[in-house]
């Protein structure tokens, strides 16, 4: 097991690995949430201003209704979110983080108090330095308020969740193994984002594993919409390959 | 029949089952509360999707189907080791079993801490009668403007700035303070040490100044609402701080890091009542002390009324749990 996955027993015999967040991830998280809480202050202060006339003044009664909303909105837009959404944000929910236990179980409120408590010391000198050297130093990638409260950041891996979606009618309209059947289908995903070159090269060498008998040349002929017809069929074809990935 | 294809109609077959799993998880993620059914059938559910993952790991140990089981069998994993919201009866819990039980942990330190402020307010008051030219390493200029001049930095201060936003400023620093306290711990505790020993050295030196001028009584007429708790809860928030350290230095379970969790845990609760108590102290400091219009009697009452009240939460008496033994047999 690597630093960036933990085990974690369970009651069935059959444990849960987790996938730690490293601290690119965790910085990325951090970096759009820090720019939602500071647009959601702004505007705050600017609607109190413009719409209702109320005085940005701290030394001003006003400033209760302007000042301290916006001064709520930035300081505790992490507490108040993350225990509102279990232990996500809007930012981590972009990097695809999730705030877990050390028994992979839910946080709990308490340990997501501490846990923000502890930016405090994570923040110091300026930046989140300690808190960034401690997730490169410790075992699962952790900043201190994470040690404090015991809880870690893990991938949510909705993406592979998704494809369990598709795989029962892939593996029924397909003879191709499960391995090749999988790779094909995220080539025929991504087709439209890859560039053409780079998805022709791929397709090519894909048909090249998957058919023994297509000849190079024959496939270096077939036009960009015939590669993805004949990767389709693959998907679809009830015969099985001469030779398989 | 090839492997390949035992393991496409092992897919088939259980697919179905997957994808009620996914659906029913989703499910119960999104609510706050599940049916005895719902919660057997996810446990159920659970049990199944263990003997599927264990399959996949064995059968297709790279595939996204295997990622998939895994990411649905740690979701659900999530959902059945979830802790019951218990709303109410946990806030009650906590007033009357974790907090009581956090102070008792902490008694002597809480103690400790109280004597270091004492000590380091007896030192700041010594230096500053012995060497009055060191105040400004304690006190800001305008404070020592005001004072020579014969008044406290404090009077007048509701006519520059509304008790509200006074309230609101004390509080927030007061908070800021203890919560730095607590979380200063980290350093071994000397980090706590250091912040307690300069705020007794502070207001030591404080009150030598307004000493020098004939100010004294004033200043105890103005701290004495407020006092009593703030400085007991920046005591406490210490303790908790110096616990910290020490569950470094001396670990009490397998690691260090063991050691620390639990502890931040033990005494979380007893910060969040200090940073209540806080937010009261903030509140008499912002309304109550900066009013020459309260009699010294009502503000001694208040003082000591909170105190009163801060030291009847923290010791468990305010919210007493009925053993749940003679509830169920009374009900």
């Amino acid at each position: 097991m690597t630093d960036d996955q933990l085990t974690v027993h369970s009651v069935t015999g059959v444990d849960l690995t987790l996938s730690i967040a490293g601290p690119g991830t965790r910085s990325y998280a951090f970096v759009v949430d820090w720019h939602i809480r500071l647009l959601l202050a702004c505007a705050w202060l600017l609607a109190a201003y413009y719409l209702f006339n109320m005085p940005l003044k701290l030394k001003t009664a006003g400033a209760l209704v302007s000042v301290l909303p916006a001064a709520i909105i930035y300081f505790l837009y992490h507490p108040i979110l993350e225990v509102a959404m279990q232990g996500r944000t809007p930012g981590k929910r972009m990097a695809g983080v999730r705030i877990l236990s050390r028994d992979g179980g839910p946080p709990s409120v308490t340990a997501l108090l501490i846990r923000n408590i502890f930016r405090l010391i994570d923040s110091l000198p300026a930046t989140y330095m300690i808190g960034l050297v401690t997730c490169f130093m410790t075992a699962n990638r952790v900043r201190i308020g994470d040690m404090a409260a015991g809880t870690l950041l893990v991938l949510d891996n909705t993406a592979a969740e998704k494809s369990l979606a598709r795989i029962e009618a892939l593996a029924a309209g397909s003879q191709l193994p499960l391995d090749a059947l999988e790779l094909v289908d995220q080539v025929l995903q991504r087709w439209e984002s890859l560039e053409t070159d780079s998805r022709a090269r791929i397709a090519r060498a894909l048909l090249g594993r998957l058919e023994a008998s297509a000849e190079p040349p024959a496939l270096a002929a077939l036009s960009d919409s015939d590669l993805r017809a004949k990767l389709q069929s693959h998907l679809s074809s009830r015969e099985p390959a001469a030779s398989h990935v | 029949m090839s492997e390949g294809s035992q393991i496409r109609q092992w897919i088939i077959a259980r697919a179905g089952t997957w994808r009620a799993v996914v659906q029913n998880t989703a499910l119960l993620r999104s609510r706050r509360h599940a049916t005895v059914q719902e919660a057997l059938t996810a446990v159920e559910s659970y049990r199944a999707l263990a003997r599927d993952l264990a399959t996949a790991r064995r059968v297709a140990p790279n595939s996204r189907t295997t990622a998939g089981l895994e990411s649905l069998y740690g979701q659900l994993h999530g959902v059945i080791n979830r802790r019951p919201r218990a709303g109410i009866a946990a806030f009650r819990s906590l007033l009357s079993v974790d907090v009581p039980r956090a102070v008792r942990e902490l008694r002597a330190r809480i103690l400790s801490m109280a004597l270091l402020m004492g000590i380091s307010a007896l030192a700041g008051w010594w230096l500053i009668e012995t060497f009055p030219t060191l105040i400004g390493l304690f006190a800001s200029d305008d404070m020592i403007e005001h004072v020579e001049q014969g008044h406290l930095w404090t009077e007048g201060i509701i006519n520059i700035m509304p008790s509200s936003i006074l309230s609101v400023s004390i509080l927030a620093n007061n908070i800021v303070v203890s919560v730095l306290a607590f979380c200063a711990g980290i350093f071994l505790g000397l980090g706590t040490l250091y912040l307690i020993a300069m705020n007794g050295l502070m207001l030591g030196a404080a009150f030598a100044l307004v000493h020098q001028h004939g100010l004294a009584r004033a200043l105890f007429e103005f701290i004495i609402a407020h006092g009593p708790v703030e400085l007991s809860v920046i005591c406490i928030a210490g303790a908790t701080g110096v616990a910290l350290g020490e569950s470094i230095i001396r670990p009490t379970l397998d690691s260090r890091r063991d050691s620390f969790q639990a502890c931040a845990h033990r005494v979380a609760p007893l910060l969040l009542l200090c940073a209540v108590l806080l937010v009261g102290c903030g509140f008499i400091e912002g309304f109550v002390s900066p009013d020459p219009t309260f009699p010294i009697a009502s503000r001694i009452t208040i003082g000591f009324g909170y105190w009163l009240i801060m030291w009847a939460l923290l010791t468990g008496r305010l919210f007493v749990e009925r053993p749940l033994l003679r509830r169920a047999v009374g009900a």
